[in-house]
């Protein structure tokens, strides 16, 4: 049973995706996809605790042998990313139940679980798989199912941004799968490992370059990083508030992996980073992100806006980690994605709980809010202050390691510059929190002053992860430890 | 007694977490809440104190909290420039709650319970600076320090305190997240270490250029002291209720600036090293304007509270001034200042406060002849502008000398003309304000003055806060041999 | 030696041009993607663009199985005459990548149909004319 850890990840939901189809009552199907859920996060909790103990697993699907059959291959990296999605998609159910009661019909209901799960599959699929075409098709899978997932908002925009996002995604799946052909043609494997060994040959080819570029490109689609970020805002702002804070703190999670799985161990570090000015591309787009979105951030009325835009400016802080290429500069990136993981998750799922209650997703409706929903409100700050980078919360964690890492490499301007953009999160946060917090109640609404707290089975998931942005930002023991034994194997600093 | 000095201490600094928590839960019972509050102060009173005798005696106490990222912990340890702070701020803690009692029943605040929660939180960030070993552990609670006092600056709700707030927490915040997180990470990177150090942690090959540049960063940083450019929060967050005011100019907030500097200067720079950067001399010549200016622009103003605000900036000047050239006699004088400001500045406050909730008036024209309304709160503030102006028999005489000592021991002859100076001009901005107050005929003929009103003294808790404070300033002037003792000991450890 | 010098020249372009032709699969493959990206691209209906991405997706297709050929080589079928077969895993992956593309189709299509029941329109500047518009109704 152990050794079939690395499968079982994937299986349980798969599994579970049509079994909902057969239930299809809402209750229980939920019941079923957090079982799924809830199972993928144990598994993967013992993956990363017998990576750790012995080493890089490998599984080799049907027995077949690995550089012709499909292998499953989980090192620090993927136990850690597993480790992220399964937890974030566990306690995002736990409050999907109430959260789509209002935002999605009861008999769409069952396709929503389905289609949750289904990504799920996909996120997970990508994460654990070492075949590069079996990636590309995880990667369809987990896309595939976002699409239906956000069309599935209630306002016709989300139809709109569905569509956009399929274009956009659909372009930049293909740009990999022409990548992963070239790569094939070249060296006659799909296996990531073997490529890695047989690439290096043919390295200085045209072939292999223009397979590296398609294959950056359409990550970076995938990955929204700016300027290719365009689909993600109305997809985050229009999809049902749920499905938000589970894309929020997973899928552009998933596509670092992806970039970072190929640049770093397909291609390799010297071909990546010294054959093409990589750094510097990456470097000037992270940093141009981070600036363009956080503005664009603060002139945003829609609160889901404000805080898409916020994801694209954090990929942007993740980018210029990645791109310092250096140890420290890969543990701050992997850091981030699983702090920003928390942090947006639970602000996400905070908006939930009060899109639930008021149904406000506009600056001008949060008026007030903090004497209506004390506790949804303050978990709403917390967040805030995490994603700021407030000390003792996550965001602390990981801005300190940026910084650290880049001071090390002697680029103190950016350094300087990733400051300045840190106060532009301050800003925008600060808009939410003032409305909220020192303007009284809109008059419009009914003259009713009682508390209209969230009810608990979406409090709960909010403060959960609310008290995970506190307590990994005191704690830092385990992401720190795991983020950097993954950067160093990436390195081949540890084997 | 089974309390071992640092259990003592680990309680110090978690007493007004605690007491915050049984203020939130006793929020629906005033009587209750203030007298949680007030419990809360009086055992911190006695668990410093009793730190305070410990360390007479020869303890040295030290505490390894928590790990938070590899090499970098929160510890605490007890050292005499921390322990007066310390002490300095939560006797102020105690005295401004008994006011604050008074000030805001009679104003009819709203969100009181907020109020003295926050209130609290803000001390235990103070109580963590004070005993922070490392210049990581300050930079937390630092942050935690701006945050806790954000709602209390805004309290009122008021556009103009919403903005006043958005200032308030816009410079603190960027300046410290800009200058002083960086010059954190800088310091980590180059001396690999962060923590506090007699003589300071910075080996001598290190490049001049980059101090210098670490030093401004450090400097500008910690904006909590008002350094001018970075000084416009503290005028702006007068809009806030008067214990606030105090809190922020006496209690915590910039006195955690000007102590943060002093601990830097001392402690990761050290006193040769400082000496040596070209730099030094530079910020002296900014700290030097920042005391003249701020008197200047002092002069100008007719809000008493804002008036008061630009004086502080002032005085912060000096301590800077002082932990500038580190030499022993102006490190004395800067530490004492810390105090004798803290004790002058919040009775001037408690009777600007006074003088609004008795007598409705927050402007400095429309106060002559209102002593004979308020005699007690205008003779307070008669001896509290003494101390700061630095005339016996005021504690403020004291850390003046020795600061004038400290600028002629590093022969800066043009620093005591401006010190001189400064002094006059406070002279020229307090003293009118009571001496018109008793004497209306004094100044001008022409004003409106009050008169013909009975006595009608501030509510009794605020009153009785203002006679202590009072007294305090007296006080330091007659026994200042316990603080100048601690003082000393800073270097000398 | 006019005629020599043509005839070399002559030789150059030959050899140039049979080096293109051999590749011929490769300029289809290219010419296709990019005509499927310009219509994407440049095309205001949904349907269209939709019809963009599959010549798209297509010429990948393509482009994979021209790759399996092998000079000389037969289909994969196990015989004992035959020396030297064509690769088929490039085929059996294409398979996966058509059942992609036929669902990334069919949800588009879906989608399509959903928009013009919700907007009244399946041309890209009517639909984000009505998109701005309730931006603009709703935020103020």
């Amino acid at each position: 049973m152990l050794s079939h850890l690395p499968v079982l990840q994937v299986i349980v939901p798969l599994m579970a995706a049509p079994l909902c189809l057969l239930i299809a009552k809402p209750k229980w199907v939920w019941l079923l996809a957090i079982t799924a859920s809830g199972l993928t996060f144990v598994l993967s909790c013992l993956l990363l605790q017998q990576v750790v103990a012995a080493g890089p697993l490998t599984y080799e699907l049907g027995g077949w042998e690995a550089p012709w059959g499909i292998e499953y291959r989980i090192d620090y990296l993927n136990a850690f990313l597993l480790l992220i999605i399964s937890a974030i998609s566990t306690v995002v159910l736990f409050a999907a139940h109430t959260a789509i009661e209002k935002e999605i019909p009861s008999k769409r209901q069952t396709f929503f679980y389905v289609l949750y799960l289904l990504s799920l599959v996909g996120m997970l699929g990508i994460v654990s798989t070492g075949d590069a075409f079996n990636l590309f098709v995880f990667l369809e899978i987990s896309s595939l199912s976002s699409y239906g997932l956000i069309a599935l908002g209630k306002d016709r925009r989300a139809l709109w941004a569905a569509y956009q996002y399929l274009i956009m995604g659909t372009i930049g799946a293909t740009f990999i799968l022409i990548g992963i052909g070239l790569m094939y043609q070249m060296t006659g494997t799909l296996n990531m490992e073997d490529l890695s060994m047989r690439l290096p040959e043919v390295a200085q080819t045209r072939s292999v370059f223009t397979a590296f570029a398609f294959i950056i490109v359409g990550v970076c689609l995938k990955l929204a990083l700016f300027p290719l970020h365009l689909w993600l805002p109305n997809a985050y702002a229009y999809a049902p508030s749920i499905v938000t804070a589970y894309f929020s703190a997973t899928a552009t999670k998933v596509a670092i992996y992806v970039l970072i799985r190929f640049t770093f161990s397909v291609f390799g570090l010297s071909f990546s980073f010294t054959a093409l000015p990589l750094q510097m591309i990456f470097l000037v787009l992270g940093l141009s992100g981070i600036f363009m979105a956080s503005i664009a951030a603060i002139y945003q009325q829609n609160v889901k806006h404000i805080f898409a835009y916020s994801s694209i400016a954090h990929i942007g802080y993740m980018i210029i980690g990645y791109s310092i290429s250096t140890v420290a500069g890969l543990t701050a990136t992997l850091l981030h994605v699983f702090n920003h993981a928390l942090m947006k998750s639970a602000l996400f799922l905070a908006l939930a709980a009060v899109i639930y209650r008021t149904g406000a997703v506009y600056l001008y409706q949060f008026q007030g809010l903090s004497q209506k929903m004390p506790l949804t409100m303050a978990a709403i700050v917390l967040a805030g202050l995490s994603l700021i980078g407030a000390p003792l919360t996550v965001g602390f964690v990981s801005k300190w390691y940026l910084l650290i890492a880049l001071i090390e490499r002697g680029w103190w301007p950016v350094a300087v510059l990733i400051l300045l953009g840190n106060l532009l999160t301050v800003v925008y946060v600060w808009r939410v929190i003032e409305m909220a917090y020192f303007r009284p109640p809109l008059r419009q609404q009914p003259v009713d002053h009682s508390k209209q707290e969230a009810p608990y089975s979406l409090l709960l998931p909010v403060w959960i992860l609310v008290a995970a942005n506190i307590y990994f930002g005191i704690d830092t023991r385990l992401s720190i430890q795991v983020a950097e034994l993954a950067a160093q194997s990436l390195f081949g600093v540890r084997q | 007694m089974s309390l071992t000095p640092e259990l003592i201490l680990q309680l110090s600094l978690l007493l007004p977490v605690l007491a915050s928590a049984a203020i939130v839960a006793a929020g629906g019972k005033p009587n209750l809440r203030e007298a949680v509050t007030i419990c809360a102060c009086l055992i911190q009173l006695y668990c410093l104190i009793h730190l305070y005798l410990a360390f007479k005696a020869g303890y040295s106490v030290a505490l390894v909290a928590w790990q938070l990222l590899p090499g970098l912990q929160f510890s605490f340890t007890v050292e005499p420039l921390g322990l007066i702070f310390a002490l300095t701020s939560s006797f102020l803690w105690l005295i401004t709650t008994l006011y604050a009692i008074g000030y805001m029943r009679s104003h009819k605040e709203e969100n009181q319970t907020r109020f003295y929660a926050c209130f609290a939180i803000a001390m235990s960030a103070v109580m963590f600076i004070a005993f922070a070993d490392n210049l990581f552990t300050v930079f937390v609670f630092y942050e935690i320090l701006t945050l806790s006092t954000y709602p209390l600056v805004s309290h009122a709700g008021t556009e103009q305190a919403k903005k006043a707030g958005r200032v308030y927490l816009g410079i603190l915040l960027s300046t410290s997240i800009v200058f002083f997180l960086l010059a954190i990470v800088i310091t980590w990177f180059v001396a690999g270490s962060l923590s506090f150090k007699v003589g300071g942690i910075f080996g001598s090959d290190v490049d001049s250029m980059l101090l210098s540049i670490l030093l401004l960063l450090f400097v500008f940083g910690v904006a909590k002291a008002a350094i001018m450019p970075f000084h416009r929060w503290l005028p702006a967050a007068m809009v806030a209720p008067t214990p606030v005011s105090a809190l922020l100019h006496a209690v915590a907030v910039v006195k955690a600036g000007v102590f943060i500097v002093l601990k830097i200067c001392l402690f990761i720079f050290g006193p040769d090293l400082l000496a040596s950067l070209p730099v030094t001399q530079f910020l002296l010549y900014l700290a030097a304007a920042s005391v003249l200016l701020a008197s200047l622009v002092a002069m100008q103003q007719d809000n008493l509270k804002v008036r008061l605000a630009y004086s502080t900036i002032s005085q912060l000047g000096y301590i800077t001034i002082g932990a500038l050239l580190a030499n022993s006699s102006a490190l004395v004088g800067s530490t004492m200042h810390i105090v004798m400001h803290a004790f002058a500045k919040i009775t001037l406050f408690f009777c600007a406060g006074a003088i609004l909730v008795t007598a409705h008036k927050s402007k400095v024209s429309e106060m002559p002849g209102l002593g004979r309304q308020m005699p007690v709160t205008m003779a307070a503030f008669f001896i509290a502008s003494l101390s700061i102006i630095g005339v016996p028999p005021t504690g403020g005489s004291w850390s003046k000398w020795f600061l004038l000592l400290g600028v002629l021991e590093a022969e800066q002859w043009w620093l005591m003309i401006v010190l001189m100076l400064s002094s006059l001009l406070n002279i020229v901005y307090l003293l009118p304000i009571p001496l018109a107050a008793f004497l209306p005929g004094l100044y001008s003929t022409k004003v409106a003055t009050v008169t013909g009103l009975a006595v009608k003294e501030a509510p009794a808790w605020s009153l009785m806060a203002i006679c202590i404070t009072t007294l305090g300033c007296i006080v330091l002037f007659i026994y200042p041999q316990a603080l100048y003792e601690l003082s000393l000991a800073i270097t000398g450890t | 030696m006019v005629v020599n010098k043509l005839g070399v020249a002559m030789d150059i372009l030959m050899s140039a041009g049979l080096r293109i032709a051999g590749f011929y699969n490769y300029w289809v493959v290219i010419s296709l993607m990019m005509t499927g990206f310009y219509i994407v691209i440049s095309h205001g209906n949904l349907i269209k663009k939709i019809i963009g991405l599959s010549i798209f997706q297509t010429s990948v297709f393509i482009f994979y199985i021209s790759m399996a050929n092998v000079e000389g080589g037969s289909a994969p079928i196990l015989n004992s005459e035959i020396v030297q077969y064509s690769n088929p895993l490039p085929h059996v992956l294409i398979l996966t990548a058509i059942v992609v593309a036929i669902a990334t189709t069919a949800l588009a299509l879906a989608l399509v149909v959903r928009i013009k029941e919700a907007f009244g329109s399946v041309e890209e500047e009517e639909i984000q004319a009505l998109v701005e518009k309730n931006k603009d109704a709703k935020a103020c």
